[in-house]
């Protein structure tokens, strides 16, 4: 029997996407420093590096360190502001056909208000996600990220303020993740991406001296994938609203894994960095292993845990 | 850039702890230009996780092969050092923005330690001698134990090599800076360009300075995807210059003028 190509189509809210594959926020750049080696319009999507409503700066260096298959950053949110994202960052994104979702960040509910109106009106972009969950820096939307209530405001306003499918990212600094997705899909959150990096620490015993100036990093890579897998699993059961998975997924079988425990997409991070073409080989992988297994669809996949 | 599996086509020990390494890797040959540098990723797994940055040491459109010259520091470097020829190795470049050569009267290469790996390349890409009254190459190191072997890394036909060590073991007893002061005459229009250890480059930076000689400094830096997105090598460029507070070591360099680093 011929076949045609499995469908790896999935939908975010009212948001099509061309397969599940999508970097994770941070780890791409604004889609163009990888260009000559992955052509974004490939990809599901392509998360941007987290913005802000003015640019900042980031915090002072060493800013990464290497851990056991893993690495701690403290990159303190680093980015071009809203302005200079959309003057010249987004018109690469959008001559190039890219499907483009915006992490955005802030200090206030009224600034993720004000960064998802000023991005509503921005042609070329198709979701917004909403970082409440920044370890990094003081004022990192961290803190609406450890509280269901202030997450749910958080997203109710980036809700109103605009039009675009939202995706809320949360953090796995919680005790329970799946009472905050819970309150991001009370707020009206089209899906929710995890996780975020954990937090962490390394030190330079013969200097006794942190090895990040931030002292605290978020760590992220493949040590974190079994706790990532573990919340994303207890996430699905727990929301209605599509669950995208991130933490350490790098090859065709990880991302594998998170599909099966019930992610409808996955987000591929410091896999980029360990490999460049790892979105590409994660596609091809994904479409290799449906057929092989007889699927017709990406949908067959998802959730499909045996007990 | 390109991202390719590159065989090893040779290892060989240059002197104890250092390694030069040549990779059959003809797009990145093609493409290289002095004072850029290529990730290799040592191991296939995930620990080491991340590519290693390496400073081009020299490279061949001809036999299309690059070869870089490294000094065992951890765990990634010690599994390069210990790989054999046939091994593939995950290679992305050329990164980064080099020297640049345009225009000067005379030049001097400074370097110290394992940073004279890219001053090789360098070299033997200067525009043909005759366009500058003197090339000067002035190298430093501990002592004459290590810098013996890194100097003859750099044995290029017509071209005098000056040594200092800190030990005194091998050529000036000192430091290399002392070099630049004694060779470095007033009556020339210099342009130093210098890789080495940061102490280093600041001692070359703030004498460059004192004299009014333009200098370019490669810097090192940790980085995790070496192509300006993961933000890791960020380095303090001083004020009111335009770079916002950080430039990055992967993408604005890794050569700078010295003026945008904050020393």
């Amino acid at each position: 029997m011929v076949r045609g190509k499995p469908d790896l189509e999935i939908k975010i809210g009212g948001l099509v996407l061309k397969n599940p594959v999508l970097t994770a926020s941070g780890t791409f750049g604004y889609g163009r420093e990888f260009a000559s080696l992955v052509d974004p319009a490939d990809l599901g999507a392509v998360v941007v590096k987290g913005i802000s409503l003015e640019p900042r700066s980031g915090n002072p260096p060493p800013r990464i360190v290497e851990t056991p298959c893993g690495m701690l950053n403290a990159i303190g949110l680093e980015n071009v502001g809203v302005e200079k994202f959309v003057s010249e960052k987004l018109p690469f994104l959008r001559e190039n056909g890219v499907c483009v979702i915006v992490n955005i960040l802030g200090d206030s509910v009224e600034e993720y208000g004000r960064l998802a109106e000023i991005l509503d009106n921005a042609p070329g972009i198709h979701a917004i996600e909403v970082n409440i969950s920044c370890p990094n820096v003081k004022q990192g939307g961290v803190a609406f990220g450890l509280d269901p209530e202030a997450a749910r405001a958080v997203t109710a306003e980036v809700r109103k303020k605009c039009s675009l499918p939202v995706i809320i990212k949360l953090s796995p600094n919680v005790t329970d993740i799946t009472s905050i997705a819970r309150a991001a899909e009370d707020g009206g959150a089209d899906g929710v991406s995890l996780i975020n990096t954990l937090q962490g620490m390394a030190i330079d015993i013969q200097t006794r001296k942190p090895r990040l100036a931030n002292v605290i990093g978020g760590l992220s890579g493949p040590a974190i994938r079994p706790v990532a897998l573990r919340m994303v699993w207890q996430t699905a059961k727990a929301v209605s609203v599509p669950v995208l998975g991130v933490g350490g997924i790098t090859t065709p079988e990880d991302a594998l894994e998170f599909l099966i425990a019930g992610a409808s997409a996955v987000q591929i991070g410091t896999g980029n960095f360990i490999n460049p073409r790892a979105t590409i080989q994660v596609i091809e992988g994904i479409e290799k292993y449906l057929i092989e297994h007889d699927m017709n669809s990406i949908h067959d996949l998802i959730g499909s845990l045996n007990g | 850039m390109k991202q390719i599996d590159a065989e090893i086509l040779k290892i060989e020990p240059v002197a104890k702890d250092i390694f030069r390494l040549t990779l059959k890797a003809p797009d990145i040959a093609e493409a290289a230009a002095p004072g850029q540098f290529v990730m290799i990723r040592p191991v296939s797994g995930f620990d080491p996780l991340l590519p290693r940055p390496f400073s081009l040491h020299d490279w061949s459109e001809k036999q299309g092969t690059i070869v870089i010259l490294f000094r065992v520091v951890g765990k990634g470097t010690g599994i390069l050092a210990q790989s054999r020829h046939g091994r593939k190795l995950q290679v992305v470049g050329p990164l980064g923005k080099g020297f640049d050569i345009t225009s000067a009267e005379s030049v001097c290469l400074v370097g110290g330690g394992i940073g004279i790996a890219p001053l090789l390349g360098l070299a033997k890409r200067l525009p043909e001698a005759d366009a500058y009254n003197e090339i000067a190459v002035l190298l430093g190191g501990a002592s004459g134990e290590e810098l013996a072997p890194l100097a003859e890394c750099l044995d290029i036909p017509g071209l005098a090599v000056r040594l200092a060590t800190d030990d005194g073991t091998l050529g000036h007893h000192g430091v290399v800076t002392d070099l630049m002061e004694n060779h470095m005459t007033r009556d020339r229009d210099w342009l130093v360009l210098s890789c080495g250890p940061m102490p280093m480059l600041k001692a070359v930076a703030h004498l460059c300075r004192k004299n009014g000689w333009p200098c370019q400094v490669s810097l090192e830096s940790v980085m995790a995807c070496g192509m300006g997105v993961c933000l890791g090598c960020a380095v303090k460029s001083p004020a009111g210059n335009g770079h916002e507070g950080y430039l990055h070591v992967c993408k604005d360099g890794p050569v700078f003028w010295e003026s945008d680093v904050a020393w």
